[in-house]
């Protein structure tokens, strides 16, 4: 009896392991199975390339999202990281412990603030400030450098708990070494600390990329969801970051609930697109450390 | 050495972790109710040969054995090992109860082998902790951890545990060696209270420790191949006063090990 | 004494040591005030670097409590009893009268179930993959693969970005006519806990793989069987961290917009018990965004937001206060 009960029970633990592949299973067949018929009819070539996306004309390119997502996430590395790796480095090296107790909870709670909220203080506060700061015509305020700005608060928690781990774990021998040859805690910083981290440091900015181009709804208040391709609003080429955009997520988001056909198709499609860039990301990032840790 | 009255017996019986054999070609009766030691010198499968008799290193990947072991004459490898161990109990080298009350701790393998009365496991934790020669020092509160208890407590405290379940045969993997002196002494006064119900089979790399506490000892060494094997097994006293295998005479004087 | 007097012609020892220890010592003080130099200048570099380090600590600092700050303080203006337990008024369009009580039920309900079918699932598949699969390492060679293949999918499902699941729950829930689901509770929490379950299967399993071996040992030599062992034994130790997981997953679904907005309907309309699985409804974070982006409220907005953010400031102390005080009572305290 006792020996059936236990056969039970494994069984009951397999299949609940086996959940998770199901889902995933589960997740690729549906959506590739609504992206289908898009890729095939429209064809994956001129979707990638296409700067036009006007569904009602069936035209399906989706190439000024891929530029949006693509500039959005380059704005928040350029914002983001160097904040982020300050902090890291501040809180692994430099806080002395009373101010690390502050700072790092800080972090992690701005972690946990939900993306809507970060959405909706974009939207009160940063956006007219984009819009009063820079009087470019064409500025709204709603913009690719209010986006990066969102997404760079967004992704540094993220980078700066994986970069500080990453900078704790160097041996404390390497920096003793380091400061016994007469180094100052800075040059060993620079010169043995970070050297060594790195591995695990590209993998922390990495991962901040790889959320940065999932991020949907802060996005969706701040960027404008521009249509056309971002392109500079005067002479001055940084202002493409004053142009409006739209990134794959919002592009999904803003018109899943009430397209149909090949127009809903279309955008399964585009998460498809969008699962394979973040899925390439990742990989990257995987190899990358790969080689890194080899030398 | 041969006995009349045999509980646990290997014939042949060898060990192997994949392609490497541990344990060679063992052939061994341990008598009923009386205290046998294992000694000899670290990693010579000692412990391993320990964990035989309750089927524990069934727990390993890799494991292979040849032969057979006998506890009253049954294979121990046909049985369900979950019977096994009810009657053949282990205690650790380092005393590990659970993070429960010291109640609780006691009544565990009860309460698993199916007994829910509380008047009944009552019995049963009184009559252990007395057993291990525990009760009165918490006879008070059974509610308080088993954590809370000193390092030799908790070791009484896994033997407690070990004999409410009324194993037949108590293994024992060097209990002493986490103690104080004064709790191995106490613990060695314990075992010999027991053999009076119980077998038990102990090993100890403390010689001192065999030759006082222990009716027989078994010695076993390494061979080239860092096999381990019985060179010799007979009553304590005789072993360690006049040693048959030169080998023997070697360890127990010291010369080595 | 002149340079023009007889000099030697030879130099005596002593002359040439004399001379030497002193070009040694010239040379010497240039190096030293070399070395001082540059050891004051990369003083000067390592102050600059740190200040710049501290800066961005506190900027972090500065940013959390400007958001925070901010949003909280202008929902104050707005968040009231009134405002906690009055339902938003009018249709889509125009909650921009009334409160937010609605959306703190459904945001309840919609948590519940989402752990309702992602907590014990999460867990047993954490019990599997670390108690009963590693014992099968060294037998046949199916149950290894399938493990790592297990493994792989959690992987994925942990990188796979909301709005992705927001899509295949649209799909798989929402768009289904057979299955009659539609924009609801159901289809939420059945999306939802698709997206917590890596979240709860990781920190189950980290929290299992903790447990010390002895306890085990101690277990099954005592004739208990691997599920008694698990069950009674395992699990309690291990319970600190898997509601860790737990909770996290709470705040996960809290926060979590992109998800629900595609799977959860819109309407201000909370559930009328918690089990009107098929009413749908809108959470917080829902109301946030609506608020924000269609109705244009934004004091309701900032209100709404400001709970949110207490809501989840308040999840965070739990987790606190949970595990330190589980983990207390593993040490015998």
């Amino acid at each position: 009896m006792r020996k059936l009960v236990d056969t039970g029970i494994r069984y009951v633990l397999f299949l609940s392991a086996l959940a998770s592949v199901f889902i995933v299973f589960l997740i690729l067949l549906f959506t590739l199975r609504e992206a289908l018929p898009a890729f095939r009819e429209y064809g994956v070539a001129p979707m990638l390339t296409g700067t036009v996306w006007r569904p009602q004309e069936d035209q399906l390119g989706i190439l000024s999202m891929i530029a949006g997502s693509l500039l959005v996430t380059l704005g928040s590395v350029i914002l983001g990281v160097p904040l982020a790796m300050g902090g890291a480095i501040f809180l692994a090296e430099v806080a002395p412990p009373a101010v690390r107790e502050i700072v790092r909870p800080a972090v992690e709670l701005l972690a946990g603030i939900p993306s809507v909220v970060y959405g909706l203080f974009g939207m009160v506060v940063l956006v007219p400030a984009v819009r009063s700061t820079f009087s470019v015509p064409g500025n709204s305020g709603f913009n690719l450098l209010s986006a990066s700005m969102v997404l760079a608060v967004m992704v540094l928690p993220t980078i700066t708990n994986i970069a500080e781990d990453a900078i704790r774990a160097v041996p404390r021998d390497f920096k003793e070494g380091s400061l016994a040859l007469g180094a100052t805690r800075w040059q060993t910083i620079v010169r043995v600390t970070l050297p060594t981290a790195r591995s695990g440091i590209i993998a922390a900015i990495i991962l901040g990329v790889g959320r940065a181009l999932g991020e949907t709804m802060a996005m969706i208040m701040v960027i404008g969801n521009s249509i056309r391709m971002p392109g500079p609003l005067s002479q001055n080429p940084l202002t493409l970051f004053l142009s409006q955009a739209r990134t794959l997520t919002g592009n999904v988001a803003v018109e899943i609930k009430y397209a149909t056909g090949l127009h809903e198709d279309a955008l399964f499609a585009t998460g498809v697109v969008l699962f394979i860039l973040i899925m390439l990301v990742n990989g990257s990032a995987r190899l990358l450390i790969q080689r890194g840790g080899a030398e | 050495m041969e006995f009349q009255d045999v509980k646990l017996e290997t014939k042949a019986y060898s060990l192997y972790y994949g392609d490497f054999r541990a344990l060679k070609s063992v052939d061994i009766q341990i008598p009923r109710n009386a205290i046998t030691a294992i000694i000899g010198p670290s990693g010579c499968g000692k412990s391993t040969f320990l964990r035989t008799f309750n089927r524990m290193n069934d727990l390993i990947s890799g494991v292979r054995v040849d032969g057979d072991v006998f506890i009253d004459e049954h294979n121990v490898f046909a049985m369900d090992p979950v019977e096994l161990r009810f009657c053949v109990g282990m205690v650790f080298q380092r005393p590990n109860p659970f993070p429960k009350s010291i109640f609780d701790n006691v009544a565990y393998g009860p309460r698993s082998h199916g007994i829910r009365d509380r008047a009944e496991l009552a019995e049963i934790v009184e009559k252990s902790l007395r057993g291990a020669v525990l009760w009165d020092e918490v006879k008070d509160d059974l509610n308080k951890s088993g954590l809370a208890l000193s390092g030799g407590q908790q070791q009484r405290l896994c033997i407690a545990r070990a004999l409410a379940v009324e194993p037949d045969v108590i293994l024992m993997d060097e209990p002493a060696s986490a103690l104080d002196p004064v709790a191995t002494l106490k613990i060695e006064e314990l075992i010999q209270q027991l053999k009076r119900e119980y077998t038990i089979v102990i090993v100890t790399h403390n010689m001192q420790q065999a030759a006082r506490a222990s009716d027989y000892t078994a010695f076993f060494m390494m061979d080239e191949d860092r096999a381990g094997y019985l060179v010799e097994h007979g009553p304590t006293q005789r072993m360690f006063t006049n040693p048959q295998e030169e080998i023997t005479e070697r360890y127990i004087t010291g010369r080595f090990g | 004494m002149s340079e023009g007097t007889a000099r030697p012609t030879t130099m005596t020892r002593e002359d040439v040591t004399f001379r030497r220890l002193v070009q040694l010592a010239v040379s010497q003080r240039e190096e030293t005030s070399r070395a001082k130099v540059n050891l004051a200048r990369r003083h000067l570099i390592q102050r600059a670097a740190f200040g710049l380090l501290w800066l961005s600590g506190i900027a972090a600092v500065a940013i959390l409590l400007a958001v925070v700050g901010y949003v909280v303080v202008q929902g104050a203006k707005v968040v009231n009893l009134e405002f906690l337990t009055t339902p938003p008024a009018g249709g889509l369009a125009t909650s921009d009268v009334g409160g937010m009580s609605t959306t703190i039920v459904s945001t309840v309900y919609l948590v519940f179930w989402t752990i309702v079918f992602a907590g014990p699932l999460g867990i047993l598949a954490a019990i599997y993959l670390v108690e009963y699969a590693e014992e099968m390492e060294g037998g046949s060679g199916l149950v290894p693969i399938i493990v790592s293949v297990v493994r792989f999918a959690v992987e994925i499902l942990a990188g796979v970005p909301s709005i992705i699941f927001g899509l295949f729950g649209y799909a798989l829930f929402v768009s289904a006519v057979a299955l009659g689901w539609s924009f609801s509770l159901r289809s939420a929490a059945a999306t939802g806990a698709c997206l917590v379950l890596p979240v709860i299967i990781r920190a189950s399993e980290e929290a299992i793989k903790a447990v010390p071996r002895s306890y085990r040992e101690a277990s099954l030599a005592l004739g208990a069987t691997k599920w008694q062992t698990a069950w009674k034994i395992v699990l309690p130790a291990a319970a600190p961290g898997i509601i860790t997981g737990i909770v996290l997953s709470v705040g996960r679904v809290v926060s979590e917009t992109a998800v629900f907005f595609v799977t959860f309907g819109g309407t201000v309309r909370a559930p009328d018990t918690v089990f009107d699985l098929s009413s749908p409804g809108r959470s917080m974070a829902l109301h946030v965004y609506y608020l924000a982006m269609e109705t244009r409220a934004f004091d309701k907005a900032m209100g709404t937001g400001a709970v949110l953010i207490l809501t989840i400031i308040l999840i965070n102390l739990l987790i606190n206060i949970v595990s330190r005080r589980l983990t207390a009572k593993l040490k015998g305290r």
